[in-house]
């Protein structure tokens, strides 16, 4: 399980070695109740008070494993892993209310990609102002996205900021 | 005169005395008893009847009272003594008079689920009877590993072990390792009618500590990310040879095959050699290079995730 969830998270950007490597501490994932968290040391010790079954969350989920063992990333994750997205997606202002509201990005909201992308590459997905606004996955290269036509995906859908408050309740 | 003098000194002094004693004596028929633990006295002296008609009842009563704290008094004084902050207290012993109770009695608990299905059953707490070593068997025990050490063959760790008294744990244990001590390891053993399927069977995953060592985690990561991270695929020569291999045997007995289909029965001997010598050589795979693609590199197509 540690392969598959490195290999996801991997997939955004090289440098998420970072993450694991920090000067300020030691941080580790933990895999609790299928979620995936990320936890600094000092707070890992002081869940261990709580037992399994009473607790929810810990530190900051990253995303969790599905019924068939898939990762999947949640938005939590969004400030810990933009800064070392390596593929980039920005999308243009009137698109970026669609794209919050959970919509796949077109290719007439593209703003700009970065170069060799790959398809079904993991992105996050930026405003035209850099702000980040959540993860997708690249449905055509870039090459191919030149010469798509307007109405056409080039984005998934995976996780928005929007989700903040449509799924309030779920978010842990 | 002098000796008359002192002797009436002596005498007035004993009066002083006594004049001063009579305010804290008291006569009574009958001791009282005492519970100074609870500052309590007990006085059982009947009462003069006449005299409580005679004097004013109140009179009569405050005297008494007086008379018996008086006593109480005394018997206070007559205990041990000590200083506390410029005041003096006498330490009380312990109350011998026993009190009734100030909270109702508790009510005897309800009798938890166990206690209730084993009354229901009719179990009855059985103690265990501490395990007393069998000479017997040990000699049995003793006498089986000599005879093992002297052929030289191995003792069945676990088995029927000539005991009197087998656990249920250590049949089932007997049961389950005889069944797959077969050629194919038990796989095609039938099962009694009644017997279930034997649980806890297969590999056991083992887990990290939760707080594991920190460094040694945050090692492993690391690698593992240096792993995903180098462009090349890694190859595992061994599995590459082999996959190599059965290849070629495929294509071997392939062609073999629509040979022998085509020249018919005399031409089939001689195709095996030749062929079959030339492509075994492991040279052969190492200067594939890349070989099949193996190796844990997958980040190029997650797919949907």
């Amino acid at each position: 399980m540690c392969d598959t969830f490195l290999l996801s998270v991997h997939s955004i950007g090289e440098n998420i070695k970072h993450l694991v490597d920090r000067p300020d501490g030691t941080y580790c994932f933990r895999l609790h109740n299928d979620r995936v968290y990320y936890i600094s040391e000092t707070i890992l010790k002081l869940a261990t008070n709580i037992s399994r079954g009473k607790l929810v969350s810990v530190g900051t989920c990253f995303g969790k494993f599905t019924k068939t063992i898939k990762f999947r990333l949640h938005i939590t994750a969004l400030d810990f892993l933009a800064p070392y997205a390596k593929f980039k997606v920005w999308v243009k202002p009137g698109q970026e209310q669609s794209f919050l509201y959970g919509n796949h990005v077109l290719k007439s909201g593209l703003g700009r990609i970065t170069e060799n992308t790959n398809q079904y590459q993991g992105v996050v997905v930026y405003s035209m102002a850099d702000v980040p606004l959540g993860f997708g996955v690249a449905a055509k290269s870039t090459q191919e996205c030149r010469r798509v036509d307007p109405m056409s995906i080039v984005v998934f859908h995976q996780a928005d900021i929007g989700e903040f408050i449509r799924s309030e309740d779920t978010l842990t | 005169m002098a000796a008359c003098s002192i002797e009436d000194l002596l005498a007035k002094a004993e009066q002083d005395e006594a004049e001063k004693l009579k305010s804290i004596t008291v006569q009574k028929e009958l001791d009282l008893e005492f519970d100074i633990g609870n500052l309590v006295a007990y006085d059982k002296n009947r009462i003069d009847i006449r005299q409580f008609r005679e004097q004013k009842k109140e009179d009569f009563l405050r005297s008494l009272a007086r008379d018996n704290t008086q006593l109480l008094v005394n018997e206070i004084w007559k205990h041990p003594t000590e200083r506390v902050e410029e005041v003096i207290v006498v330490k009380l012993p312990e109350p011998t008079t026993p009190l009734p109770r100030e909270k109702p009695p508790p009510k005897p608990r309800p009798p938890t689920k166990w206690e209730e299905f084993a009354k229901l059953k009719g179990i009855q707490k059985k103690k265990k009877t501490n395990l007393v070593w069998d000479d017997v068997a040990k000699n049995e025990l003793h006498r089986l590993r000599n005879i093992a050490r002297a052929q030289k063959i191995k003792v069945p760790g676990v088995g029927l072990t000539p005991t009197a008294q087998q656990s249920k744990t250590d049949l089932a244990r007997a049961v389950n390792v005889a069944k797959s001590s077969t050629a194919s390891a038990g796989k095609f053993q039938d099962r009694l009618p009644k017997e279930k399927a034997p649980r806890n069977t297969g590999k056991k995953r083992k887990f990290q500590p939760v707080i594991g060592n920190f460094s040694n985690e945050k090692q492993r990561q690391l690698d593992l990310l240096k792993v995903l991270d180098s462009k090349k695929p890694r190859l595992d020569v061994n599995k590459a040879v082999n996959k190599q291999m059965r290849e070629d045997d495929r294509e071997e007995s392939a062609a073999k095959f629509k040979k022998g289909g085509k020249k018919g029965r005399k031409g089939g001997n001689f195709s095996g050699k030749g062929k079959g010598g030339g492509g075994k050589g492991k040279g052969r795979a190492g200067g594939k290079g890349q070989g099949p693609p193996s190796g844990k590199k997958g980040a190029g197509k997650p797919g949907k995730r």
